[in-house]
């Protein structure tokens, strides 16, 4: 294998690769067995405390599998609240009336530019203030809340960089035909976009799903994270055990997610009836598709297959 | 209406924000760079491991990896990172949490700038006779880097974002205090318009200015 950074190896090269292999590989053994003997001298890896979790279903039932529920129906309400709010949004942004393009602009830039924490923090406030939803429901309503202003905003960027990912002729040619503006959006340009935003749509799901974790955590939202302190408290204070398989769940679910995502845009690019653009959402770079700055459309082809 | 403000705990917090960004920034740049060099280097193994960590650490929550580092490392294994009284340790913790999930984010963002060098120049260089260190330091690596200026800077604008979730171990930033003055004053909305300010105050700035930096010393091809 070859790359910018290196020929194919030769006999020299082939064993300098051995050895940096068996150096590397005793940095690694050091790594894990400092982790496992700090474990291990707290007894965080005996039998007991990870067996609840083999021999049983109980903490299935009992905590993981309601706080996976809560998980999914916050992450999927908020997605399918966000996802035509922000086509919304997006379309607003290329309309040819200036006023319409700076308030959708001012709203875009605005939620993106502030944690989604923050819009957590509020709605949940708002809600208990303004409004009499029962307090068992409040932090779900204020997670999606949340999760809905923030993720709606960076869906409308895809939904902006999906349409501008058209060729021009589409808009011509529709216009040509005597279409007016709303139908040229309706039945010429949507249609094709969303073929180049499905991949980054499922990347955002990610960033939805990771998110609910904070619902858990500052607003007592019963969703999967928070499953791990009456675990811990309930199986004899066995936090590493409960956190390890609630992160082997999240990892697993948006492992899942992130393969699909990757899984369309190779179908996507390959396919000839698409323009074989595919937006991305940025380098997720954070509990999110990314702050400032545009979302990039790439040309077929040009980007790093990982 | 604004009589809930006081000027010297918002700017306590808002320092403590920034600060939590300035030594994630950092740390999550160097680590970030050494899981790049793993998951280019010639090397199966460490390719396989780099590869590993990035596709974990990515798919883990924040509030997960922050979380963890205050109940599993600090009050299960004990530590402390260096001691020194709780909001001390806790700081440097959220600080630990954020920079081993940044990194994550910082390694792909170099890796994508390492496959934009084209490989004549690495031919170049090997022709001349360098090593595949000489290589990585002196011809990649300073292109790669020059081109991922934007991404980057997309990634820095959602740590300091991401310094919110510091708030969930109890370090005293921006967001935490926002709860406490929701909680103690009747004035959410003018409450939140402060901190939401103040943090469109953090995060435009760097996207503009860091903007102009990549188109500043993007490499021309």
């Amino acid at each position: 294998m070859s790359s910018v950074l290196y020929d194919a190896p030769g006999s020299r090269a082939k064993w300098r690769n051995i050895a940096y292999t068996v150096l590397f590989t005793a940095v690694l053994a050091l790594a894990v067995w400092w982790v496992y003997d700090g474990l291990n001298s707290k007894g965080q890896l005996d039998w007991v405390k990870w067996e609840p979790f083999f021999t049983s279903s109980q903490p299935y039932t009992a905590y993981i599998w309601p706080g996976l529920q809560n998980t999914l129906i916050a992450a999927t309400l908020a997605l399918v609240i966000a996802l035509p709010l922000g086509a919304v949004f997006g379309i607003a942004r290329l309309s040819d009336h200036r006023p319409v393009r700076a308030v959708a602009g001012a709203v875009v830039e605005f939620f993106r530019a502030i944690p989604v924490l923050i819009l957590m923090l509020f709605a949940n406030a708002a809600y208990a203030d303004f409004t009499d939803i029962s307090s068992d429901v409040r932090p779900l309503y204020a997670v999606v809340t949340g999760l809905v202003l923030y993720n709606a905003s960076v869906l409308a960027e895809i939904v902006r960089a999906g349409i501008q990912s058209l060729p021009r002729g589409q808009t011509d040619a529709a216009k040509a035909i005597g279409m007016r503006k709303g139908q040229t959006m309706r039945h010429v340009l949507l249609p094709q976009s969303v073929t180049a935003m499905l991949p980054a749509i499922v990347s955002q799901m990610v960033v939805i799903v990771k998110d609910t974790a904070l619902g858990g955590a500052m607003l007592s939202f019963n969703e999967l994270l928070s499953s791990v302190r009456p675990m811990s408290a309930n199986y004899g204070a066995n936090t590493i055990a409960s956190f390890t398989v609630v992160a082997v769940i999240f990892v697993a679910l948006n492992f899942a997610l992130t393969s699909a995502a990757g899984w369309l845009e190779r179908k996507l690019r390959r396919g000839r009836k698409s323009t074989g653009a595919v937006v991305h959402a940025g380098p997720d770079g954070g509990l999110e598709a990314v702050g400032a700055g545009p979302v990039k459309t790439d040309a077929p082809g040009t980007t790093d297959d990982s | 209406m604004f009589d809930f403000l006081e000027i010297d705990a918002l700017l306590g917090a808002f320092w403590v924000t920034v600060k939590l960004t300035v030594y994630s920034a950092m740390g999550s740049l160097v680590w970030g760079t050494l899981l790049a060099g793993m998951r280019v280097s010639p090397v199966p193994l460490m390719r396989t491991v780099g590869t590993a960590y990035v596709n974990v650490v990515r798919n883990i929550p924040l509030t997960v990896v922050i979380l963890f580092a205050s109940l599993g490392l600090y009050s299960t294994l004990g530590v402390a990172l260096g001691g020194g009284d709780f909001e001390a340790i806790n700081f440097r913790l959220a600080v630990l949490g954020l920079i081993a999930y940044t990194a994550a984010f910082v390694c792909e963002a170099l890796r994508s700038g390492i496959n934009t060098v084209p490989v004549g120049q690495a031919e170049a260089a090997r022709a001349l006779g360098l090593s595949f260190t000489q290589v990585l330091a002196l011809i990649v690596l300073p292109q790669a880097f020059r081109s991922v200026v934007n991404p980057l800077a997309n990634v820095l604008i959602a740590l300091t974002k991401n310094t919110t979730v510091a708030a969930v171990i109890g370090v005293a930033e921006a967001s935490l205090l926002m709860k406490e003055w929701i909680e103690t004053y009747a004035a959410l909305i003018p409450i939140v318009a402060v901190f939401a300010f103040g943090f469109i105050c953090l995060t435009l700035p760097t996207g503009l200015v860091l903007g102009w930096v990549s188109r500043k010393v993007a490499v021309k091809r």
